[in-house]
């Protein structure tokens, strides 16, 4: 019944940074840089802190093979901490995203030491029994407001002479975080240790036999991507002014599958490009109410049965190259 | 009366019997799970939507054609069966000589759309569902009452586990399906039908889940949401049970119920995480789970 035919997200493996995915990367820079000129500037962070969120998350599951259906607990718990910083104890907007993302960190410290001694399956069932975890301690704890969230979050002044106010001003630092942490993603795919997750992605024992501490490497990975993710999540709090259950909850964790699959599983810009086009779909969806499940459902569906490369896996087979 | 770490016999007992029936729908569900994930080397996403379809054709079946309870017990997990066996006809079989995790992902995108449609229909907000009168009432047994629906509940979900258990481990049929769970090729060469029989399999997986769904009705309000928490609970409950054995799953859902309701009585705050917390200490003392076989 099983055969190794078709593995999750096997659509990338050179090793230099090809000429056409900085061209492509300068191409992204650009829109970004010129959008909030022509898109509502608050729409579009929002996608972006998906995107970083949906790139995260891809790192685990395009470059590691590891399907994590738990990674709303970084996301969710991040921006709670963040928030909870920048309301309670007056923090400066970079040391509340730098606490959200140290908290997610460390929650993925824990979570993927336990994550990781199982693969596949289980290893999927176990983040989202974890995150289900986090999500009933979020609904119960006191600081995080239980069903209201926290609300009113100032976004304050960064470094104490950016106001953040601005949605323009925001928009920009939200840009500049989310191209950092792309390009740490994009540093860390084309590095020697982005070359031994994918040999653990395609054959794991193998990768034992050559000598490689696989379960080292997975950690490190998992920590790197709940990192990222929680980065996403504080940035997300901040720029919404706003920490609530919906980020914690296990539809958000779906929701970054969809992204990430509808985009590519396992190419570089794939989530990104993902992250827009469903962002996009559910705001025009807004106002049908159940239909936006139905339709993602919908997507999910296809997406797997006719379309497993996503929109970028596809353009990249079209050009022969990897994106 | 005899008072139990100042606690009343009566919230003991009745904790006890609550988290007894909350293990009839772990052990059941988790069952379903374990016997798909057997053969198909799936794990069934859906099977939390499917169990809330079971509930909404006890209820459409009473509402609008007027057949009572008993006949929904039959009826309604023979629809829900039927729907998996379309479903396993249309999409699934595509997907065996992929990678596992697509299986996840058709069967989670399935169930989003279920929930999401149900929930068009009827709101959030549950519907009622009578106890069928012949289980109305209950018996004093001294130290605690018992309301007759609910001693049901869990005798007709042990019932079921075991024959199910039966079926599986001491019948022909059930060499066949261990048979192709281990090798299909080689089943398939004796001139069994192993197609027929995976999708026969999920069918009955699925069907199941349809069961719990109708003996969860009058219990809990049928609700199109009703599903979706609780296969986390039940995924929590497979890890800590491995999938490798059907006694296994039984036993694990039965304990782990009985464990989540005394929790309820000694410190309720930990009532929703203490599964998770176990699966947690399972992980680090066994990662195999405690009936699973290591691969």
């Amino acid at each position: 019944m099983v055969s190794p035919g078709y593995t999750i997200g096997s659509a990338t493996t050179t090793s230099a940074t090809p000429r056409h995915q900085v061209i492509a990367f300068i191409g992204m820079a650009v829109f970004f840089l010129v959008a909030p000129f022509f898109i509502y500037p608050v729409f579009l962070m929002k996608a972006l802190c998906f995107a970083l969120f949906a790139c995260a998350f891809n790192l685990l599951i395009g470059y590691v093979g590891l399907l994590s259906f738990g990674h709303a607990m970084f996301l969710g718990s991040a921006g709670y901490i963040s928030a909870h910083a920048a309301k309670v104890w007056g923090f400066p907007p970079e040391l509340a995203i730098l606490s959200g993302t140290a908290t997610a960190a460390a929650l993925g410290l824990i979570s993927g030491a336990l994550a990781i001694r199982r693969q596949g399956i289980y290893f999927a069932m176990i983040t989202l029994a974890l995150a289900q975890m986090i999500y009933f301690f979020c609904l119960q704890a006191k600081f995080t407001g239980g069903e209201d969230g926290i609300q009113q979050v100032p976004r304050g002044v960064l470094f104490g002479f950016i106001d953040l106010r601005n949605d323009l001003t925001m928009y920009f630092v939200v840009l500049a975080i989310f191209l950092a942490g792309f390009l740490l993603i994009f540093r860390i795919i084309h590095s020697p240790f982005g070359q031994i997750l994918k040999a653990i992605r395609e054959n794991e024992p193998r990768a034992i036999s050559l000598g490689y501490k696989t379960d080292h490497y997975k950690l490190i990975a998992f920590v790197l991507s709940a990192t990222l993710a929680g980065l996403a999540g504080s940035t997300k709090a901040i720029v919404f002014q706003l920490a609530s259950l919906t980020d914690v909850n296990w539809p958000m964790s779906g929701e970054v599958v969809l992204i990430t699959l509808l985009g590519g599983l396992g190419t570089i810009f794939g989530p990104v490009v993902g992250a827009f086009v469903l962002i996009s779909l559910e705001h025009y969806l807004a106002q049908l109410g159940a239909w936006v499940t139905i339709v993602q459902g919908i997507i999910f569906v296809i997406c797997v049965l006719t379309f497993r490369r996503g929109i970028v896996g596809e353009i990249a087979r079209l050009i022969k190259r990897p994106l | 009366m005899f008072d139990f770490l100042g606690i009343p016999p009566q919230a003991l007992f009745g904790q006890l019997l609550l988290g007894l029936i909350n293990g009839s729908f772990y052990a059941m569900l988790s069952l379903g799970l374990a016997v798909i994930f057997g053969l198909l080397n799936i794990i069934n996403f859906t099977h939390g939507a499917q169990y809330m379809m079971g509930a909404f054709g006890a209820y459409f079946l009473l509402q609008y054609l007027g057949l009572s309870y008993w006949w929904a017990l039959v009826i309604s997990p023979l629809v829900v069966g039927l729907t998996g066996v379309i479903v396993e006809r249309l999409m699934l079989k595509h997907l065996y000589k992929l990678d596992h995790l697509y299986g996840l992902l058709l069967t989670f995108g399935l169930a989003l759309i279920t929930e999401g449609l149900f929930r068009n229909e009827f709101g959030s907000s549950g519907q009622p569902y009578r106890i069928p009168e012949q289980l109305l009432g209950g018996n004093n047994l001294g130290f605690m009452f018992l309301p007759n629906y609910r001693a049901w509940v869990v005798v007709a979900s042990l019932t079921v586990c075991l024959a199910t258990w039966y079926v599986i481990e001491r019948t022909k049929l059930g060499s066949y399906l261990r048979a192709a769970t281990e090798n299909p090729t080689l089943v398939q060469a004796f001139g069994i039908n192993v197609p027929r029989m995976i999708t026969l399999t999920y069918g009955f997986g699925v069907a199941l889940a349809g069961f719990a769904g109708v003996l969860a009705a009058p219990i809990y309000q049928v609700a199109p949401q009703m599903g979706s928490n609780l296969i986390i609970v039940v995924f929590a409950v497979v890890v800590i049970g491995g999938m490798g054995s059907i006694m296994g799953s039984i036993l694990t859902g039965f304990g782990l119920g009985v464990i989540e309701g005394l929790t309820k009585v000694f410190y309720p705050e930990a009532s929703n995480t203490v599964i998770f917390v176990i699966m947690a200490l399972v992980l680090l003392v066994k990662p195999a789970g405690l009936f699973g076989r290591t691969t």
